[in-house]
C-alpha cells in the first residue's frame, strides 16, 4: 500500500515539474520508509526535517506513525499531509466534543472515522432500514462508532430498538443475540473489529436473527467474511475513501499512473497521496516565489497549504480549520457472493463542520490548472 | 424469552462443565491447579480440525456421512490430540514437582499455558496446507449441526446447543460408570482420599494421576469440538476465558467433586444468559454479565465455602 503512496506522489512531482508549475524551481521526491512503525517513522522525520531542501512531506500511512512523526515536522515548521491517518484525534485532539487543532502543520486528505456512523446511519436509513439495535465492544473505536451512529441515526428519524455491548474476549454472543432478537430491529449495527463481528454474524443468522450486521471499517475485512461463513451475504461496512474507479475525478490520474509503468498497484491511498502532493506543490507556487530556499519558505508553505482549493483526483481538495479535507467521501460496501462489493459512494457533508471555515474561500492559484 | 434464555444458557453451561471436570478431577486427586487446562481444550479442537484437513478439507462434510463419520472421527483426532497433549504436560512439567511446594507446578502450569498458546499460534500454519494459527480459523460445517436451528414452542434451539447438552449427558455418564463401577476408578477415589495409603495398598499412583490428566483432556476435547461446532471458528486463543469460566464453574460446584463441575458450569452459564436479559439499567446487558456470575460466585462462596455440592471426593486438608 505504501508503495502505490510513494509512486503516486512520484508522478505527482514528475507532472508538476515537466508543466513547470512553480518557476524557477525543481522538485525532487526523498522516500522515506517507516516501515508502519512509529520508531522507524520518527528516525526518518528527523532526517528529513533536518533537510534544508524539504518544503513539504507526504505522508504516513499508519494514525500511530502520524502521532509520533506530526509533532516533529510541526516543530520544524514542515507541512505533513497525510493521505491515510483516519483517526479523528490527529487533527481534532482526543475530545472531540471540544475540538482542538493539535498540529499547525498537520493537514490530511483522506476522511476521518468518526463521520463513518452517521454515513452508515444515512445509508441505512435511505434503503429502508429503520430501526437499528446498536452493539459495541467497549473499545475506543467501537464505542465511538456507535455513539456517532446513533446520534445521525436519531436525528434522521431511525429507531433504537436495543443498546447492548460484548466483551472483546467473549466468544458466545447467544444470549444478546436473544435479547435483541425480541426487539426485532432491521438491522444490527455492530462497533468492532472483525474477530467479534464475524462470529457474532455467524451466530445471528444461526439463531434466527436473519438481518444484516453492518459495522465500520473495523469490519471491512475479508477475514470477516471467511469468519461469518456463508450466511454473511447482505452484511454491510462502511470505509473511508472510495475505490478509485468510483472517484469523480480520478480517470485521468488513474491514465497518468498506469501510462508511467509503475510495478505497484496505486492501492486506496494512492489517489489521496497524489493529491497531497500536488496540494503541496500548489501551495510551494505561492510559497516559494519570494523565497531563497526551501527552507524560508516553510511557514508561507503552512498557510499556504491551507488555503489550496482545486479539483482533485478523490474530489474538491481543501482543509477546514483543524487541517481535515474538506471532502468527506466513504463508501458502503456489501458481502455478495463471498467478497466485499462497494454498494455507494457518497460525499458526506456533516452540518457543522462545513460552516466555520471561513478562512479558505481566498483560492489564490487554483486557476493553475494542469 | 426465558426459556430461550434457559436454552442459551444450558447450552453454554454445558460446555462450562465439560471443560469443568478436568480442573476438578485433577484437583481431586494431585491438589493442582491446572491452568493449562484451557490449553488442553484448545488442543482437542484442533486436533479435530487436524483430522479433517488430513482427510483432504472434503466437502461432504456436510452431508450425512459427515455427520455419521467424519464427525467421529474427529472427535476421536481431537481426544487423541488432546490427551497426548495433557500426559506429556503431565510427565514434563508436573510429574517432576510432585514434592515441591504447591505454587511451584501451580507456576509451571501457567507457564505450559503459555507455551501451548504460542506453540499453535506459531507453529500450527508451518505444517504444509495448514491454515494459518494467527487468527481465528474457521471450522468445518458439519450437516445437521452447524448453523441449524429447530423450533420448539416458540424457542429456537440450535442443533450444535442439543449436541453439547447431548455430550455432557453422555460424558457424566460414562464418567459416573467409570469412576464407580472399575477397579481405575475406585483407585481414583482411593488416591484422592489419602494417596500414600492407597499406594500401600498397592495402587499405582503415577498411573491414577495418569488417568485422571487423561479423562479430562478427553472431556475437554469433546468441549472443543462442540465449541467448534458451535461457534464455527477456533483460535489459539480460545482456552484462556473458556478455561477461567471452567476453573469458576468447578469452584463453584465445589472442587473436587464431578457432579459438582458439571452443576457448577450449568448454574455459571444460566447465570450469564439470564444477566444479560434480566437485570435491567446500566448494571445489566452482556457487559456486566460476568460480573453477575461472580457475584453469585462469591455469594455461594460465603454460605457454602465447599461449593454447591459439597466435597463428594474428600479434600485432605
Amino acid at each position: 500500500m505504501g508503495l502505490g503512496m510513494r509512486n503516486s506522489v512520484d508522478l505527482a512531482v514528475k507532472q508538476a515539474n515537466e508543466q513547470n508549475l512553480v518557476p524557477g524551481w525543481t522538485f525532487v521526491l526523498d522516500a522515506e520508509d517507516d516501515q508502519a512503525s512509529a520508531d522507524a517513522g520518527k528516525n526518518a522525520a528527523t532526517k528529513l526535517a533536518a533537510d534544508d531542501e524539504v518544503i513539504g512531506v507526504v505522508g504516513p500511512l499508519n494514525s500511530s506513525v502520524g502521532q509520533s512523526v506530526a509533532p516533529i515536522y510541526n516543530s520544524a515548521n514542515i507541512v505533513l499531509i497525510s493521505p491515510a491517518n483516519t483517526n479523528p484525534s490527529l487533527t481534532k485532539g482526543s475530545d472531540l466534543a471540544n475540538p482542538k487543532r493539535q498540529w499547525e502543520s498537520y493537514f490530511r486528505t483522506c476522511t476521518t472515522d468518526d463521520v463513518q456512523g452517521p454515513f452508515a446511519a444515512k445509508y441505512a436509513f435511505g434503503a429502508g432500514l429503520t430501526s437499528a439495535a446498536t452493539i459495541h465492544d467497549k473499545k475506543t473505536y467501537g464505542q465511538g462508532l456507535v455513539e456517532h451512529f446513533t446520534e445521525g441515526f436519531t436525528a434522521d428519524g431511525g429507531t433504537i430498538t436495543t443498546a447492548e455491548t460484548i466483551n472483546p474476549d467473549d466468544k458466545d454472543f447467544s444470549a444478546v443475540i436473544s435479547k435483541v432478537k425480541a426487539t426485532n430491529p432491521k438491522f444490527v449495527y455492530y462497533g468492532g473489529e472483525y474477530p467479534q463481528a464475524g462470529p457474532l454474524s455467524q451466530q445471528m443468522k444461526a439463531a434466527g436473527l436473519n438481518v444484516p450486521l453492518f459495522g465500520g471499517d473495523g469490519i471491512y475485512d475479508p477475514k470477516y467474511i471467511s469468519l461469518a461463513g456463508a450466511t454473511s451475504t447482505g452484511d454491510l461496512a462502511t470505509s473511508v475513501g472510495a475505490p478509485a474507479a468510483q472517484l469523480p475525478g480520478a480517470a485521468a490520474f488513474v491514465d497518468a499512473y498506469k501510462k508511467a509503468g509503475y510495478s505497484e498497484e496505486y492501492g486506496a491511498y494512492g489517489p489521496y497521496a497524489y493529491d497531497a502532493a500536488r496540494a503541496i506543490i500548489k501551495a510551494a507556487a505561492e510559497s516559494l516565489k519570494n523565497a531563497s530556499s526551501p527552507r524560508e519558505a516553510r511557514t508561507a508553505e503552512i498557510k499556504a497549504v491551507g488555503q489550496v482549493s482545486f479539483d482533485g483526483t478523490t474530489g474538491k481538495v481543501a482543509f477546514d480549520q483543524y487541517g481535515d479535507a474538506k471532502t468527506r467521501i466513504l463508501t458502503v460496501y456489501k458481502v455478495e457472493n463471498g467478497t466485499w462489493v462497494p454498494e455507494k459512494t457518497d460525499d458526506f457533508q456533516t452540518g457543522s463542520g462545513s460552516s466555520a471555515s471561513a478562512s479558505s474561500s481566498a483560492s489564490p492559484s487554483a486557476s493553475a490548472a494542469s | 424469552m426465558f426459556f430461550q434464555q434457559l436454552i442459551n444458557g444450558l447450552s453454554l453451561g454445558a460446555l462450562y462443565g465439560l471443560i469443568a471436570v478436568g480442573y476438578t478431577v485433577v484437583y481431586g486427586i494431585v491438589k493442582l491447579i491446572n491452568f493449562a487446562h484451557g490449553e488442553i481444550f484448545m488442543s482437542g479442537a484442533f486436533g479435530a480440525l487436524t483430522v479433517y484437513l488430513l482427510m483432504g478439507s472434503p466437502a461432504h462434510v456436510s452431508t450425512l456421512f459427515g455427520l455419521c463419520v467424519m464427525l467421529p472421527l474427529m472427535m476421536i483426532g481431537g481426544i487423541i490430540a488432546a490427551v497426548g497433549i495433557a500426559l506429556l504436560m503431565e510427565r514434563l512439567a508436573y510429574r517432576p514437582l510432585r514434592d515441591a511446594p504447591r505454587l511451584a507446578p501451580l507456576i509451571s502450569a501457567i507457564g505450559v499455558s503459555i507455551s501451548l498458546q504460542e506453540i499453535f499460534r506459531l507453529f500450527y500454519g508451518r505444517i504444509p496446507g495448514f491454515p494459518d494459527a494467527h487468527a481465528a480459523i474457521r471450522f468445518p460445517d458439519v450437516a445437521g449441526i452447524s448453523g441449524v436451528s429447530v423450533r420448539i414452542g416458540g424457542v429456537d434451539v440450535q442443533m450444535s446447543a442439543i449436541f453439547t447438552l447431548a455430550a455432557l449427558a453422555v460424558c457424566t455418564a460414562f464418567l459416573w460408570f467409570f469412576i464407580n463401577r472399575t477397579r481405575s476408578g475406585r483407585a481414583m477415589i482411593a488416591t484422592s482420599q489419602d494417596p500414600a495409603t492407597a499406594s500401600l495398598m498397592g495402587i499405582d499412583v503415577d498411573r491414577v494421576i495418569m488417568i485422571a490428566f487423561a479423562l479430562g483432556a478427553a472431556l475437554a476435547a469433546v468441549a472443543g469440538v462442540a465449541h467448534g461446532l458451535r461457534y464455527s471458528n477456533i483460535d489459539f486463543r480460545m482456552g484462556f476465558t473458556a478455561g477461567l469460566k471452567a476453573f469458576t464453574a468447578a469452584v463453584l460446584g465445589g472442587i473436587g467433586n464431578i457432579n459438582g463441575a458439571v452443576v457448577g458450569g450449568l448454574v455459571l452459564g444460566v447465570v450469564e444468559a439470564m444477566a444479560t436479559t434480566y437485570i435491567p439499567g446500566q448494571f445489566g446487558g452482556s457487559a456486566w454479565k460476568d460480573v453477575w456470575a461472580f457475584v453469585i460466585l462469591i455469594l455461594v462462596l460465603v454460605f457454602r465455602p465447599q461449593g454447591l455440592l459439597g466435597s463428594k471426593v474428600v479434600d485432605r486438608a
